[in-house]
């Protein structure tokens, strides 16, 4: 089988791009690092990967809002030519601020009339935080998610807090299986109760990532390229791992589903 | 001014872009952002959680607003288009736009009648302006300029209120100005055309008191003999001095460019008799390195240090590894948020400029802050309140850091009334580099090539200034010493100077820290020469004259030295992403110092003189040691509630709030983070992480202080320092025989003579220890004059100096990071031992210090000892005998048992009746110093009942207790055969522990 590719995208203040880039390549794909600059000029690039990425980090200082000029530079310059890519059956993932960029483009969960159905905003308490989370997986859609039922993760953000514009929006993701990934307790329960720090930031129906109606665009606000090495795992000196961390997982679903 | 003469020649007006340029504009119109309801008005609530601090009243009611104020041809639809779609946010915010001065603007929420408007000083960085202005460009809108405001509507307050509100909590008048009520701007531009003036000054003539007036009028904090010394220089040269001239020696002197207090001649007497230093540093520290080096022979892994930005040691077959730990004490005084902003900043750039440039791979940063419960009443004038400066400080490292992407991993706070007005701030950072990288030099006819920021009024005098003595006064003389960062400009410059330099596209590299592009420039062509063209330096706006370019201390900018044939390479790389890159001049073979404003010579120095023509500074040092006294004891001692107070005091108490806020695990190489043992939230003894992510090899960061033992001997302060850093370091893993130590002296007024003879002593300290220990110090750093002097309510003057402060800060290498081990206790059944041996060492204690009790011995290194120890400690840990291991610091035995329980969530049953005790006088002290003494090298581990044999033999020869075992169940109990000492719920101590710091 020929490695895919990954298109890593790299922009000012995107931090996150090398470790992903090392998850990738240990799950068995190739890895490219793209400037916007260069992806704006000449998005033929694309063409060449099965697999764009978005990494965590802090894109244009997340200045403004988070991941907001990066998505608005995206949106303007390059939403045609991630379609296309989405059509021709290839994978997106957002990490982080790469979740914050695919829901502020509308790339996950389109605008309609009414604009932006979500965004990721300021966690409750008005902090940026690391911390791990419990997380829930529902690989009913997603393919990065695929039989993974529960997985611990670290966070890293300030803005991680999913809300939805009303109820509506939230019953129709849950019913179609969007609702990938969401916070819960280590025994895997969660509820309408669930608080800090099991849901480190507030996020509407402990909402930690979401993938597209196609499944195949997936955002998380938790790092899974944080957790690919047993010595990533904040108790590892005490509670034994297996040879590689629980996030290796995502990489290799979306490296497999090209087998 | 005397003897001061102009000559006008009228410069070409320039190009500069920075927040808009000068020319056609455009109307100004304002867009407010509104939270909508049901979420937080997270500005104002930042502000009312600080209130009760300034006992403002409770029922204060506050609206925030965030807004932008945009300069352009743009129709109302534009803006709107601008306002709704671009920067409000969807679902949580709400856009209101109008042109600036509209009268929808003033209409007060309810509850709330004053509007005091928040902008950015002209000039100082406004990042998210920046980008917003970069953004709509981008979007095909006619913008000329941004600038972001933040507004507050306010509930009735008495006017004296209003005012505490503002000055305190709303705007930091270094970098900010308010508008009360409504804002009308006429324009967003700054700056003004320049119009050049060659300032000179007739030195030749002047007499003293002329020197010193120039000295002082042009802040260049020079001495009468250094410009007694410059004078003779003129003399000699046969002209007058510019003012461009004057300038560039004063940076190049200053205190804090050429530390010349401890680099220079000393005559130091102490109770051992005296010795005299022709360059203290070198004799001491330094010199410890070279001896340590010759020694090891073949086996020499330092491979440079103290003479680039960053000491470099080896790593592995392929990399070494680069350290540096910086202060930046008096901006984080006046701005916190700025202050420790720029001193992360710069930091990661003084290893990006070590060798042809390090990869940061880990951040270190460690503060002295007065308590932050400190009543508002009690401060001197003049002052922040210290809660604000925590925050602010803790705020402007987690934001430079998480966005450069580089982990925060090792830190610690100490809290003394003593740093009110100078609160310390040390930012540290460690990075890889390829071995083939590790030396530079800068070659004849090279470029000199600049690349990031651009230059601003920023930070003008900031090396001139960190050489003097703050007062209340200078929160409001030196605001131009006060910056703020943008990380992500340094982010931008870090990506591409790193392929740069694996291309191999430059000859040398330097960052431009304090004294801006003069200290830069001339610390590279010093051997050379150079010549540079100020006029084509990049300008944030205009009207900078050529003496201000040349020393200005704007941020995120880095100097390197370029062969012609390269520049064209080079220049693309930077352009592909957006980097601004210029050619300034060149390191032309003259040995002299040109500048030049378009055709003008405004500077002609030797190298010479700038960099050996300064006077010999000589001061005198002495020092007397403290009486050392038996610790009184108050009355009958509750040790558990003595345990609880240890746990609570506010060094030692967890850190967990500081600590969550940053990412210490970007980049993909933590192995041991900060906080561990089964709820993620016991307190590590260092940080591990490998910074080479396809290799198992592991670096270890620690750090020591320990300020109250200075009180006593400042010698023992710093052995003590060197030992706990070392210990933290061996805890998790790491080999002794491969630990590299840096100094920072963070002191008072050393002109006098016994707080340099303080100083002096413990450098002695370290020479002494570092060649026993074979541990080098590869780098370092000074702060001098750290004292606040101010007139008190009875009109006397007083000053405040803190306490003689010494960081040591460690980077350990571990060989296999699957060794490592952390501090939480693991199995109940296991065993417990007290390594190293306690002596009678309250003396500076936490428990004197929660206790109120005086007297008592400080903690002393014994050399033999510690190497025996770390050894016989690492080797177990190697050999996986030890199961869970922790240093005894702050507290002693009794902290450290109760952190090692609760981080693991077992009971512990400890007998310490077999702890061996030196030096004890009083039978009824033995227990309390068993509990509660600050003794050096010791460890408290567990281990697995199967190894007990294996792990006694490893440790022979060195002092070993078994003290007692890990029980299940939630209760500590300490006894000395069948007396009880300390009995407690483990929840109990954690909460004692946990709640003091554990802000909202």
């Amino acid at each position: 089988m020929t490695k895919p590719k990954v298109l890593i995208l790299r922009a000012p203040g995107t931090n996150c791009d090398q470790e992903t880039g090392f998850a990738f390549e240990k799950a068995g794909a190739v890895a490219t690092y793209v400037h916007i600059n260069q992806l704006m000029e000449d998005t033929s690039v694309l063409a060449d990967s099965q697999i764009l990425c978005l990494p965590g980090g802090f894109s244009y200082g997340d200045d403004i809002a988070a991941g907001r000029v990066l998505a608005s530079q995206m949106q303007s310059k390059l939403a045609g030519a991630i379609a296309e890519f989405h059509d021709a059956g290839k994978l997106v993932l957002g990490i982080c601020n790469g979740f914050q960029i695919l829901i502020k483009t509308g790339f996950l969960l389109p605008a309609d009339d009414a604009g932006l159905p979500a965004t990721l905003t300021w966690n409750n308490h008005g902090r940026f935080i690391d911390t791990w989370v419990n997380l829930k997986a529902d690989d009913d859609k997603c393919v990065f998610l695929k039989d993974i039922d529960q997985i611990y993760l670290p966070i890293a953000h300030a803005e991680g807090k999913f809300v939805a514009r009303d109820e509506s929006v939230l019953a129709d993701l849950k019913s179609n299986h969007q609702l990938a990934l969401t916070y819960c307790r280590a025994d895997g329960s969660n509820g309408a109760d669930l608080s800090f720090p099991d849901n480190p930031n507030g996020s509407t129906a402990n909402i930690a990532g979401v993938c597209s109606d196609s499944g195949r665009i997936f955002g998380l606000m938790p790092h899974p390229e944080r957790f690919i090495d047993p010595t990533h795992h904040p108790r590892w000196t005490r509670e034994p791992q297996g040879d590689q961390g629980q996030g290796m997982k995502l990489f290799r679903n979306a490296v497999e589903f090209f087998g | 001014m005397f003897g001061v003469s102009n000559s006008t020649v009228s410069s070409s007006a320039r190009e500069s872009d920075g927040a808009g340029s000068v020319g056609s504009a455009g109307e100004i119109w304002q867009i407010d952002l509104l939270t909508s309801s049901g979420f937080p008005d997270r500005l104002a609530d930042e502000v009312l959680a600080d209130a009760p601090d300034f006992r403002l009243p409770a029922n204060l009611t506050i609206t925030a607003v965030r807004s932008f104020l945009i300069q352009g041809e743009l129709s109302r639809t534009d803006v709107e288009q601008i306002g709704n779609h671009f920067l409000a946010e969807p679902v949580v915010e709400q856009a209101v736009v109008a042109k600036n001065g509209d009268a929808i603007f003033d209409s007060a929420p309810a509850g709330t009648s004053t509007l005091i408007n928040v902008l950015p000083l002209p000039g100082v960085t406004d990042a998210e302006a920046e980008s917003a202005l970069m953004a709509i460009r981008h979007l095909g809108f006619a913008v000329t300029a941004v600038r972001t405001v933040r507004k507050y509507w306010i509930s009735k307050l008495a006017e004296a209120d209003l005012k505490l509100l503002c000055d305190k909590l709303l705007c930091n008048e270094s970098i900010e100005t308010i508008v009360q009520g409504p804002l009308k701007l006429d324009t967003l531009f700054l700056g003004r055309e320049y119009e050049f003036n060659k300032q000179t000054f007739a030195i030749r003539e002047a007499n003293d008191e002329q020197l010193a007036q120039v000295s002082k009028d042009w802040q260049l904090s020079l001495s009468l003999i250094e410009m007694q010394t410059i004078q003779a220089h003129f003399n000699t040269l046969g002209r007058d001095a510019t003012d461009i001239e004057l300038e560039t020696v004063a940076q190049t002197w200053s205190e804090h460019c050429s530390h010349k207090t401890l680099a220079g001649r000393i005559s130091y007497t102490d109770e051992n008799g005296k010795r005299d230093y022709e360059c203290m540093l070198k004799e001491t520290i330094f010199a410890a390195t070279m001896q340590i080096r010759a020694d090891l022979g073949d086996k020499d892994w330092c491979v440079s240090v103290f003479k680039d930005n960053a000491g470099i040691v080896r790593f592995d077959e392929k990399n070494n590894v680069a350290f540096k730990v910086e202060t930046h004490n008096r901006p984080s005084a006046l701005e916190p948020y700025g202050g420790a902003n720029t001193g992360i900043g710069g930091v990661i750039r003084d290893t990006l400029g070590t060798g042809m440039g390090a990869k940061p791979v880990c951040n270190t940063d460690v503060f002295c802050f007065a308590p932050p419960e400190t009543p508002i009443e009690d401060l001197p004038p003049g002052v922040m309140h210290p809660r604000q400066i925590v925050k602010g400080v803790v705020a402007g490292v987690r934001d430079y850091g998480n966005r450069m992407g580089i982990p925060t991993v090792n830190g610690a706070v100490y809290f003394d009334p003593r740093y009110v007005g100078n609160p310390l701030v040390f930012c540290g950072n460690v990075g890889v580099l390829p071995q083939e990288m590790s030396f530079k030099e800068a070659r004849p006819n090279d470029f000199i090539v600049s690349i990031g920021g651009k230059t601003g009024r920023d930070g003008i005098h900031g090396a001139t200034f960190s050489s003097a003595e703050l007062t209340e006064s200078s929160d409001i003389t030196s605001g131009g010493a006060v910056q703020i960062g943008n990380a992500i400009t340094e982010k931008m410059l870090m990506d591409v100077m790193l392929k740069a330099r694996d291309m191999n596209l430059y000859s040398a590299v330097t960052d431009c820290g304090a004294g801006g592009y003069s200290s830069a420039v001339g610390e590279m062509g010093e051997e050379i020469g150079a010549e540079v063209w100020l006029d084509k330096v990049p300008l944030k706006y205009e009207g900078l004259s050529y003496t201000e370019i040349w020393i200005s201390e704007a941020q995120e900018r880095m100097v390197f030295s370029v062969p012609e044939e390269n520049w064209p390479a080079f220049e693309k790389l930077c352009a592909d992403e957006s980097v601004e890159a210029s050619v300034l001049g060149r390191f032309t073979p003259t040995k002299n110092l040109t500048l030049k404003y378009g055709d003008e010579v405004v500077c002609e120095m030797s190298m010479a003189f700038l960099h050996d023509g300064r006077p010999p500074v000589v001061r005198a040092a002495t020092y007397t040691p403290a009486v050392q006294t038996e610790v009184s004891v108050n009355g009958m001692q509750d040790y558990t509630e003595n345990l609880k107070s240890v746990l609570s005091a506010l060094n030692v108490a967890s850190k967990h709030w500081i600590i969550r806020q940053y990412d210490h695990e970007v980049q993909g190489g933590s192995v041991i983070k900060p906080l561990v043992g089964v709820q993620n939230d016991g307190p590590g003894d260092a940080a591990v992480v490998r910074p080479v992510l396809d290799s198992r090899r592991g670096l270890a960061v620690s750090c020591g202080m320990n300020p109250h033992y200075g009180e006593l001997d400042t010698y023992h302060m710093a052995t003590s320092a060197i030992d706990e850093a070392m210990r933290n370091c061996v805890a998790v893993g790491a080999d002794p025989k491969q630990i590299a130590l840096l100094d920072n002296f963070c002191w008072g007024y050393t002109d006098r003579p016994e707080t340099l003879g303080s100083l002096v002593r413990a450098a002695i300290a370290c020479q002494d220890l570092s060649i026993k220990l074979q541990a080098p110090f590869i780098s370092g750093k000074d702060s001098l004059h750290n004292e606040f002097s101010y007139t008190d309510d009875t009109g006397q003057r007083q000053t405040i100096s803190i306490p003689a402060t010494l960081l040591i800060s460690a980077m350990g290498q571990v060989p296999d990071v699957a060794n490592c081990v952390t501090m939480d206790l693991k199995a109940s059944g296991n065993l417990i031992y007290q390594i190293g041996s306690t002596g009678n060492h309250l003396g500076g204690s936490h428990w004197g210090l929660v206790t109120g009790s005086s007297g008592g011995h400080v903690p002393t290194v014994d050399a033999d000892v510690a190497i025996a120890t770390f050894g016989a400690v690492f080797e177990s840990i190697s050999s996986g005998l030890i199961r869970s291991c922790h240093d005894l610091s702050e507290g002693g035995f009794a902290v450290a048992l109760a952190e090692m329980a609760f981080a693991g969530g077992f009971g512990v049953n400890v007998d310490v009746s077999f702890v061996e005790v030196s030096g004890v006088v009083d039978e009824d002290k033995l227990d309390l110093a068993i509990l509660f003494s600050e003794s050096n090298t010791r460890f408290l581990v567990e281990v697995e009942p199967k190894n007990q044999a294996a792990f006694e033999a490893a440790l022979a020869g060195v002092a070993l207790t078994q003290v007692g075992t890990v029980v299940d169940g939630d209760r500590l109990v300490i006894r000395s055969d069948d007396q009880i000492l300390i009995e407690s719920p483990i929840g109990d101590l954690k909460s004692a522990w946990q709640n003091p710091l554990d802000w909202s």
